[in-house]
């Protein structure tokens, strides 16, 4: 599908979630050269014999990830160390500061993360070749630092057995009405990732407002973006607020009673980068898993079994599924929620009590 | 084994005792300090510290100005009042009915209680999601499918203040129930046929005696209930934020969020250790009173009331008090191990083995935790085993000078909430000069202080009970004192010691609010593996591993209800 692809790819940067070249720090270092996987790349990986990847990608999608590279690299085990983006970025902080190096890859929802490990000077240069191959410019740091291993939405979702298709609210604005009240979920920026990045873009583009009258409506609140879903799924809300459209896919594809409903007003926009750490306890086996995320095996399976987007050129969206190109976006921009992190979890924290 | 470790330490320390009493007591009080005073200083410095590192009491003045901080604290005081009442209404009178009557199947009745005592409070806020929550829960979904109603009514609403008073009060009961019963056990039965000879009816002779006998144990477990529900974080952390409310503990938690406000943390931990330590002042005041109940000295078996047909009555209301925090949740847990929804009935077209499948061979976190815990348990056990034992014989045998401070110094930390002691740990611990945070010892450190009170009350009163005259006589007829320590103490503290082991080995299974604290991706617990999916909502994976867990937890538990002789030992909550 080339030209789905082409649309796809326009769109990604039309929406402006081609922010990510604001990373780049003023002085502009020159990325390192592109990593092929070589035999001596996987015997040195051997050697360790594992890889520490933390992610806040939920965990069916990350363990099959794990599980995907172990068996074309056996010999090297993957732990995924997965829990909400903000959790993640707490960790590693905390870890950090008492000199515990742990993590050799990571992943993260909130894409502001990696402007602050930058800037830390935490993340180690490593391009792997199809990054640089296969991944359009504005997706990936200049100093090659990290790239965006995956793109998703934040989406709005009903139970298809509570609520009819022509009863399914359309907007945000649609969650207002006084007949949701008691009846929705929504996930919490302090935990998650894509919640966070979403609840900057929504007050940014709608207003605060918005959510002051939406606490009104008794809304069940939940930790990850990916439990709305799971939550909808078993039928114990009748509509989602806010969380993962892929898990949400994936669902659906499974058989389970939701759909996703992309709201009017835009869907917040959300990227996943990945990075290697300097300090990586297992350097060589945690370049290679890097190289792997990248390939168009590994970004295919995300597509295809995770529900989410990619940026590799060569990956192609899933069949069914409403492309990218047709859907109003909200843009991101990562500089400006690592500004305001702490200023929108206290706003939130105030506006729904928790 | 482990008795074998134990005991052994013992002679050689003992065979010196005049040489050795001063270093020997130096070594234990100053391991008891660093175990529980180095935390507890940190806690009250950084209390008074702002994020610079300078003198302030602006910790505090935000801790009572700003209404963040006053809806927890409100929230929590209505929690631990309401649960207290209710577990002293529930478990009062199902400890007299065991304790007391002819009421069937009593034995069973304990060994239920004991299993609600054993399990994981965050294990049965999961459990009781599935079962009640408002649209997804099982009881609600029969509720609909009995009555008829719409899709959205239901009849219980577990993520509410009331449900999360409930789900508290179904694992903090036991606390009361065991206070209780323990105290009615003792009781003796001739105070009571004295009242009935002087012409009592039985209902005078319950007014009279046995309710002013129990008065001092109910007052006793309604102060632990409501410490226990005040200072647990399991239940909250799992219903509180879906409820929309944060209790203290939560919101202790919640500061450990990005960026991490450890000052405010500590400032908060504070009221509930000085309640903590206030609260159990209280209930020793009230117990130490006890003494006049049992002046008689016990003459045979207490008197048991006769219920007549009322006796599959009583145990019919027993069964369904025990409904809560044992059949449901387990059969809910079991059910959502096997059902490709959990919140679905378990059936031909939904069965899988997929939630099994997928802890077991596709989460990667399974394997490290599994051995960290296992590694901890066994080692906290032990260690604490051989500590409680070693400082249970020097102070009931008065074996050096200032024994008293020992003891204190090690039922000390029974007034530190798990919350708090993993705020000060993190705190004592991430900075020199002991960097432990990353290893398995900062876990190993916060679980032998959190088993440590409990292990050695036991062991004390296993002490206590064996008279010095039968190591004396032992010497006397030219045994050794190692000899003697090996062959007439040793086989008599053979099942207090083993006792002990095990409820420390089952303490630390379950214990989550320290370890959310001070867990890193290295040395992560199956207590924290289940926090983490909770938080993304993984419900089949957490009852695989919950229903693991019970497994492993009962059968250490029937390892102990096989010793003879046993009697209750207070765990705590997590």
């Amino acid at each position: 599908m080339p030209d789905g692809n082409i649309s796809r790819r326009t769109i990604l940067k039309a929406s402006g979630i081609a922010a990510l070249s604001a990373f780049a720090s003023p002085i502009r270092a020159e990325a390192p050269e592109p990593t092929t996987i070589t035999p001596a790349l996987i015997e040195a990986a051997r050697k360790e014999g594992k890889v520490i990847y933390y992610t806040s990608i939920d965990l069916p999608v990350s363990e099959r990830m794990g599980k995907a590279f172990e068996a074309k690299f056996p010999g090297i085990a993957v732990r995924v160390e997965r829990t909400g983006a903000e959790r993640i970025f707490q960790r590693i902080g905390q870890e950090y500061a008492s000199n515990i190096h742990a993590v050799d890859v990571v992943n993260s929802s909130d894409a502001s993360h990696f402007i602050v490990w930058k800037r830390d000077g935490l993340l180690a240069p490593f391009v792997p070749e199809d990054v640089a191959k296969h991944l359009p410019v504005e997706q990936k740091d200049p100093d090659g630092l990290f790239a965006s291993f995956r793109a998703s939405l934040s989406v709005i979702g009903y139970n298809t057995r509570l609520v009819k298709a022509e009863d399914a609210p359309k907007s945000f604005a649609d969650l207002l009405d006084p007949k949701w009240a008691g009846k929705m979920v929504k996930a919490h920026p302090g935990f998650s990732g894509t919640i966070m990045t979403a609840t900057y873009e929504m007050s940014r583009d709608i207003g605060w407002a918005y959510f002051e009258k939406l606490a009104k409506q008794r809304v069940m609140q939940v930790q990850s973006a990916s439990d709305p879903p799971k939550k909808l799924a078993l039928g114990e809300r009748a509509v989602m607020i806010d969380g993962n459209e892929y898990v949400l896919l994936q669902l659906k594809e499974s058989g389970r009673p939701v759909e996703p409903v992309y709201p009017v007003e835009g869907s917040p926009m959300i990227v996943g980068p990945n990075a290697v750490f300097k300090a990586a306890p297992n350097p060589n086996a945690a370049r290679l898993f890097q190289c792997f995320c990248f390939g168009p095996e590994c970004q295919q399976l995300v597509v295809d079994f995770g529900g989410m987007r990619s940026f590799h050129g060569q990956v192609a969206e899933k069949p069914g599924r409403q492309p990218l190109a047709g859907i109003k976006v909200m843009k991101e921009d990562p500089a400006a929620v690592e500004k305001m992190s702490e200023e929108i979890k206290a706003h939130y924290t105030k506006i729904f009590r928790v | 084994m482990n008795l074998t470790l134990a005991v052994p330490a013992l002679p050689a320390r003992s065979n010196y005792r005049f040489d050795l009493s001063r270093p020997i007591l130096l070594a234990f009080a100053a391991a008891l300090c660093m175990l529980i005073m180095l935390p507890l200083s940190w806690l009250v410095y950084f209390s008074f510290r702002d994020r610079a590192g300078g003198l302030t009491l602006d910790n505090f003045v935000q801790l009572v100005t700003d209404q963040t901080f006053l809806d927890p604290l409100v929230t929590t005081v209505i929690l631990a009042t309401s649960s207290a009442t209710i577990c002293c209404l529930v478990a009062a009178p199902m400890g007299w009915l065991v304790a007391r009557t002819d009421m069937p199947l009593r034995k069973t009745v304990r060994a239920l209680v004991t299993a609600s005592f054993v399990t994981p409070p965050f294990l049965g806020a999961v459990a009781w999601e599935l079962l009640a929550a408002p649209n997804s829960g099982l009881l609600n979904k029969v509720f609909r499918t009995v009555t008829g109603a719409e899709s959205d009514e239901y009849l219980l609403n577990i993520y509410s203040l009331p449900g999360l008073i409930f789900v508290i009060s179904c694992y903090t009961f036991p606390y009361v129930f065991v206070l209780v019963a323990n105290a009615l056990d003792r009781i003796p039965g001739d105070l009571e046929d004295a009242s009935s000879i002087l012409g009592g009816s039985a209902w005078t002779t319950a007014r009279r005696v046995t309710v002013p006998l129990a008065m001092p144990a109910v007052l006793a477990g309604a102060l632990i209930a409501f410490l226990q529900a005040m200072t647990l974080f399991g239940s909250p952390a799992i219903l509180a934020l879906p409820a929309g409310f944060h209790t203290m503990t939560t919101k202790i938690w919640s500061l450990f969020q990005y960026p991490p406000k450890l000052e405010l943390a500590a400032a908060a931990s504070l009221p509930l250790l000085v309640l903590t330590v206030a609260l159990l002042r209280a209930e020793a005041v009230i117990l130490g009173r006890r003494g006049y109940s049992v002046v008689g000295g016990r003459q045979g078996d207490s008197r048991r009331v006769p219920l007549g047909r009322w006796r599959w009555a009583a145990l019919a209301a027993a069964f369904l008090v025990l409904l809560n925090p044992v059949f449901l949740p387990y059969g809910a847990l079991l059910n959502a191990v096997f059902s490709r929804v959990p919140s679905e009935f378990v059936w031909f077209d939904n069965l899988t083995l997929h939630n099994i499948e997928f802890v077991f061979f596709e989460l990667s976190a399974t394997g490290i935790a599994f051995r960290n815990t296992l590694i901890l348990c066994t080692s906290a056990a032990t260690i604490g085993t051989v500590m409680a034992v070693v400082i249970a014989y020097m102070t009931s045998r008065k074996a050096i000078a200032w024994h008293k401070a020992l003891g204190f110094l090690a039922t000390a930390p029974v007034a530190v909430p798990g919350i708090v002691l993993g705020v000060a740990l993190f705190l004592t611990y991430t900075r020199p000069p002991f960097v432990l945070y990353g290893t398995l010892w900062i876990l190993l450190i916060a679980f032998i202080t959190i088993a440590l009170p409990a292990a050695y009350q036991q062991l004390q009163s296993a002490f206590r009970v064996i008279n010095p005259d039968l190591e004396e006589a032992s010497r006397i007829l030219g045994a050794t004192r190692l000899g003697t320590l090996g062959r007439i103490i040793a086989p008599l503290l053979r099942t207090s010691v083993i006792a002990t082991w095990c409820f420390i080995f089952i303490g630390v299974i379950r214990e989550l609010s320290a370890a959310v604290m001070l867990f890193t991706s290295d040395t992560k617990v199956i207590s924290v593996l289940i926090f983490d999916l909770n938080e993304s909502g993984d419900l089949g994976a957490i009852a695989v591993l919950g229903i693991i867990m019970l497994v492993f937890t009962f059968a250490v538990v029937i390892l102990i209800n096989r010793i003879p002789g046993f009697g209750g030992v207070r765990l705590r909550n997590t």
